[in-house]
């Protein structure tokens, strides 16, 4: 074996460090909260309870979000004001062109897809002998980081050129009826369609839990009455299922929203963005960290906070409404 | 529980004909059922088929081809985990980095998520509803809006109008590892502070009124009394955590470099899919190793993630 297990030694030293560090820090809390007296007032314990993650919230977020956002009305190196043209550049770059109209069909097919897939599976298993395996089965690929996906997919779309044996599964079943092996990932616009199916294969498993659970709800009573009137099961699926779940499918596109806009791992991990398959998050780790471009960057990042922010509040009034 | 055995109950009552009917395109169903179960299921298991056939064999033929010629090889993952060349993987420094990195970014965040949480459940001060509105609203910030200032803070420090608030950092070796756990920390925070306030602000508050009568301070009533109770949300909340870190590739790409020094698997697996895209018995046995700690962990805490999820979800 040449691994070199003492080589790593100073890394479990530094796992240890810090968890002591931190348990002192916690200790100090707790004593301190127990050292107020109670009969001060309360603001005088809610201080030392919230300042530590209020601290890192401000450090972590507030202060970084401003800065990100003035960056982003500065130049590459981040200091003479150029007003709106790192704006104008996305807006007007075919590159950038290319970056927003993926992140569009993005973020339009994967909440479509997901749901609908997750809604017909939810529905299809919903009380059969094997629900809780055939669920466990879908829902498994939410434990894979994405990365770990962008692999297993590349794998499916791996190709060899024709006359070779195919190794790939997608172009073995295309060879064996007949077609000619492809090159999936290189061949815009196709090759977005192939990376949102990693995502879609992700994410089905959360739709259908979540839309699965929200199908148990449905009253008995209801379900009941459309039985004996007669209803089909596909009239019961848009008569009474649907209508009766609309909020939890609402809240699955949402959420599904959300993650797609900020989705970065799968485009880098099968394409590098490469073949016109960019997107906004991907784009804005390329101008930033690799090409230096602070302001694109940076305008890249504040408009996707744009993009997340009335789908988040949405979602916030979907969840107030939800718990009434 | 009980309106799914009444529905049992009434499905057993309904008539011949209509039993025949629902039989019939329950097997349309069934078969559009299983087949989105193999689908779903067949490309983790090629990869897993794939990582332990032999080099040779991966490379020339496809995985289903092991049915007729089952031959089967732990090389690559001795060669992924252990091999000293730059080209082997290094995987077990990396599998080690990931483990340095989810342990403290798990932990930290859950510990100030619960002291925040309990002070905005329990301690009744003024404003506290503004400050729980605007520890939620900082959902909305993307961590790609971080990034890069916080990036800045670690090089150079924080100061906010000439005062000097934090010191440059500028840590190498393993104390890079810090600079990870922060973000991850921070990034965690308006999240887990959220799932477990809801679960926290749900406690009986008559328990909390009884302790606090008999002279129990703030830091006893959550030891005591809240920790114990919301023992669910701190599990559910742990999972999520664990395996957005576990996961994670953005935050780790910038905060802890690309080398076997600090970067997790998913760094590498990255690296690898970028560099040696043909490697495949490395990219199928590296994929799995990174795969199966989550996968495991996953699976047997599945019942608090997903109620977790539906909380988190559906009832918020």
């Amino acid at each position: 074996m040449d691994f070199d297990f003492a080589g790593e030694l100073p890394k479990l030293v530094q796992l240890l460090t810090g968890i002591a560090a931190f348990l002192v820090v916690v200790a100090l809390i707790v004593l301190l909260v127990d050292s107020v007296p109670m009969r001060w007032r309360a603001w005088s314990h809610a201080t030392v309870l919230l300042t530590p993650a209020l601290a890192l919230l401000a450090i972590g977020l507030v202060i970084p979000a401003v800065r990100t956002t003035v960056l982003s009305f500065l130049d590459g190196d981040g200091r003479k004001w150029v007003g709106l043209d790192n704006y104008a550049w996305m807006f007007t770059q075919p590159d950038a062109l290319i970056v927003l109209r993926n992140t569009l069909i993005w973020v339009l097919l994967v909440p479509i897809l997901v749901t609908s897939v997750g809604l017909v599976y939810a529905v299809l298993v919903d009380r059969t002998r094997f629900e809780s395996i055939a669920k466990s089965l879908v829902f498994l690929p939410m434990a894979i980081s994405f990365v770990g996906a962008g692999i297993i997919w590349r794998f499916v779309y791996a190709y060899r050129s024709e006359g070779q044996e195919q190794i790939g599964l997608l172009n073995q079943i295309v060879v064996s009826l007949g077609g000619e092996p492809r090159q999936w990932l290189q061949e815009p616009p196709l090759n977005t369609l192939f990376l949102i199916v990693v995502m879609v294969w992700i994410q089905a498993g959360f739709a259908t839990v979540v839309l699965s659970a929200a199908i148990k709800g449905i009253p008995a009573e209801i379900i009941e009455a459309a039985r004996l009137d007669g209803a089909t099961p596909l009239q019961m699926f848009f008569r009474v299922t649907l209508p009766s779940i609309r909020s939890a499918v609402v809240v699955v596109m949402v959420t599904q929203s959300i993650g797609t806009l900020k989705l970065f791992d799968i485009v880098r991990t099968m394409t590098g963005g490469q073949f016109d398959t960019s997107v906004i998050a991907n784009e804005m780790y390329n101008q930033t960290f690799r090409y230096q471009e602070l302001g694109q960057g940076s305008a890249l990042a504040v408009f996707l906070f744009v993009l997340v922010t009335p789908i988040v509040i949405y979602q916030v009034r979907q969840r107030r409404e939800a718990v009434r | 529980m009980t309106t799914l055995t009444q529905t049992v109950a009434r499905a057993g009552a309904e008539t011949a004909p209509r039993r025949v009917r629902r039989r019939l395109s329950g097997r349309i169903a069934s078969a559009v059922a299983i087949a989105i179960a193999v689908l779903w299921t067949t490309p983790t298991f090629g990869l897993l088929l794939s990582s332990l056939r032999p080099e040779d064999q991966i490379k020339t033929t496809g995985w289903w081809t092991f049915f007729a010629d089952p031959q089967i090889t732990l090389e690559n993952y001795q060669e992924v985990l252990f091999g000293a060349s730059s080209s082997s993987g290094q995987m077990m420094s990396f599998l080690i980095n990931s483990i340095v990195i989810t342990v403290p970014s798990v932990l930290f965040p859950l510990a100030l998520a619960t002291f925040a949480a309990y002070a905005l459940a329990w301690v009744p001060f003024r404003g506290r509803e503004w400050i729980y509105i605007g520890v939620f609203a900082l959902q909305i910030v993307p961590l790609q809006m971080s990034l890069v200032p916080l990036l800045s803070f670690f090089s150079q420090g924080v100061d906010l109008f000439g005062v000097q608030l934090l010191p440059a950092w500028d840590l190498e070796g393993p104390e890079r590892f810090v600079q990870v756990w922060f973000a991850h920390t921070c990034f965690a925070l308006p999240l887990g502070v959220f799932l477990i306030h809801n679960f926290m602000s749900e406690l009986p508050g008559e328990l909390m009124e009884a302790a606090r009568v008999d002279g129990a301070s703030h830091g006893m009533v959550l030891r005591k009394l809240v920790l114990p109770l919301v023992g669910p949300a701190l599990a559910t909340f742990a999972i999520f955590q664990f395996l957005w870190v576990w996961n994670d590739l953005l935050v780790a790409l910038i905060f802890a470099g690309g080398t076997a020094e600090n970067a997790p698997m998913t760094v590498r697996l990255a690296q690898m899919a970028g560099t040696r895209g043909n490697e495949w018995q490395r990219l199928t046995s590296g994929a799995f190793v990174s795969i199966v700690i989550p996968l495991i962990v996953f699976l047997s805490m599945q019942r608090y993630f997903v109620r977790g999820l539906l909380a988190g979800s559906v009832k918020g």
